[in-house]
């Protein structure tokens, strides 16, 4: 195994100070890590000054400061960038402007809440800097690039122009550790690059493709982001990668003004599913909406997570069980985190026993997921009947004409819209 | 008592509440997707951007306009937890 490396020039005068963590297996609850992570930080030395490109996680701060050493003296770091306020990078920043009390600390405008509450030193000063802020360093310039929620709303990227490297931060990064250090020279971390991806950004994919047309501009030669390999081979492969990951795919099959409403349901007696059939045969009627049925029964969630990422609208059916909606419904409301579904249209239904209070849980549970929920679910205690089956089929028309845009205009009380949902409950 | 009309643009409804009703408890009954958290005016998560009819609101507290300046809201955002209506027509996009 190679050992921990002293700093790494990763070019003229650049070098990598970051800290090596091999023995992380879980990384901030939700990520797993087969070989821990990397904590990455960078000097980059000017003519007229030094910058500090990020920190490290308190726990290592002593590893970092050792390689700092290596390649700085306090006195001569002008100045301090952090891409990225998350613990894991601005764990050893009140330390180190302690130690270089000079420097000034360059952040973007949404960071200014977090390092507050990070730091907890209302004395603290910053510099707020957007996209095409420049600091001079003499013969080094850092440019900035506003790259919001990827994946933290202050999240930003910084440019060695003389160089072409980018500090992207956790863009493109991945919990990956190897001393080696260099993509061209670790093990293979193409499956790190990948499921950090799939966790961290893609729940905000629409601004990683506004990030990209930022980044992808530029003359890349090094893309040295804030965890996992430094991406020296073939770095453009990486954004590409990357719009290939953030780019829908739906559209491609239906056409941009095509609808997908997709109904998911799960039956003990049939019951249920026949209502899924109606809510389906209803939202059939409306042109401009593909819709899609599916059997919770049949499959994991995987799959549908991926189908749920590019649908418009989501109908759910589960009947009640010991005053619960079942697990398999469960699951897959709890697994949507990686996936963005605000302002979804959602809608619940269901046959039940003696309660039903499945519709209202998964309800409450879609508002929670901030999807729209405008139109009431439909219950039906045990076999549906005939005017059960046709309010189902209006609710899936219903959910269609919203999807469609289609709606009938209406206008309510407050008293009213209090009456309609106690006599739901 | 006076009423406000406040319509939800996306979802195509109009209710008609009295005045002083804060959005947040219109948005939550009539399915809405404006999302809650701390429903305190501090998080921020509940802005909302109106898109007709700010005269009829209430004014910005300092505790809802300092949440907003953080958030680099813009002038036709509110918080709904905090923003109440007074009368008349508000649209909001929603």
């Amino acid at each position: 195994m190679t050992p921990a490396p002293d700093a790494v020039e990763i070019a003229p005068s650049t070098h990598w100070i970051g800290a090596l963590d091999p023995a992380l297996r879980d990384f901030d609850i939700i990520l797993k890590t087969a070989n821990g992570t990397t904590y990455n930080a960078y000097c980059v030395r000017g003519d007229a000054g030094v910058a500090i490109i990020d920190t490290v996680k308190e726990s290592h701060a002593a590893e970092f400061f050792t390689r700092l050493e290596q390649v700085t003296r306090y006195d001569e770091i002008s100045t301090i960038v952090l891409n990225h306020l998350e613990p894991d990078h601005s764990g050893a920043l009140p330390e180190l402007m302690r130690r270089a009390p000079q420097a000034k600390l360059y952040i973007s405008a949404k960071a200014q809440l977090m390092l507050k509450a990070l730091v907890r030193n209302s004395e603290l000063n910053f510099n707020i800097v957007k996209t095409g802020d420049t600091v001079d360093l003499g013969g080094r310039t850092l440019r900035f690039f506003s790259t919001p929620f990827l994946h933290w709303p202050d999240t930003q990227c910084t440019l060695v122009e003389e160089q072409n490297i980018l500090f992207s931060g956790d863009v493109f990064g991945c919990h990956f550790c190897d001393a080696r250090l260099f993509n061209d020279r670790v093990g293979d971390f193409r499956f790190s690059f990948e499921y950090y991806y799939q966790h961290i950004m893609r729940p905000f994919r629409e601004h990683v493709l506004e990030a990209l047309e930022l980044l992808e501009p530029l003359t890349l030669k090094i893309i040295a982001p804030a965890h996992g390999p430094i991406l020296r081979e073939a770095p453009r492969s990486y954004l590409q990668r990357y719009r290939q990951l953030a780019t829908p795919l739906l559209h491609n099959e239906i056409g941009a003004d095509t609808k997908s409403l997709l109904v998911f349901y799960i039956s003990s007696y049939g019951n249920t599913a026949r209502m899924a059939q109606a809510v389906a045969d209803g939202a059939e009627t409306i042109a401009g909406v593909r819709v899609s049925l599916y059997d919770l029964q049949a499959a994991g969630d995987l799959p549908f997570v991926d189908l749920i990422e590019e649908a418009d609208g989501l109908a759910f059916g589960s009947p009640t069980i010991n005053g619960d909606a079942v697990k398999p419904v469960w699951d897959l409301l709890s697994s949507l985190a990686v996936i963005k579904v605000r302002d979804k249209l959602g809608a619940a239904f269901g046959s039940y026993g003696w309660s039903g209070e499945a519709i209202n849980m998964i309800e409450d549970r879609l508002r929670g997921l901030k999807l729209r929920v405008p139109i009431k679910g439909v219950r039906a205690k045990l076999i549906p009947t005939e005017e059960e089956l046709e309010r189902c089929y209006d609710l899936g028309k219903q959910l269609a004409q919203h999807l469609t845009g289609n709606i009938e205009r209406k206008t309510i009380s407050m008293s009213e819209l209090l009456a309609q949902e106690q006599s739901h409950a | 008592m006076p009423k406000a009309n406040v319509t939800f643009e996306k979802l195509g409804v109009t209710v008609t509440v009295p005045a002083g009703t804060r959005l947040i408890e219109i948005s939550e009954k009539v399915g809405a997707s404006i999302t809650y958290g701390c429903r305190e005016g501090e998080c921020g998560t509940c802005i909302m951007r109106i898109i007709s009819g700010m005269e009829n609101m209430s004014e910005r507290s300092v505790l809802e306009d300092k949440v907003l300046q953080e958030n680099m809201a813009g002038r036709s955002d509110r918080l709904a937890c905090q923003a109440q209506v007074l009368g008349g027509d508000i649209t909001v996009k929603a």
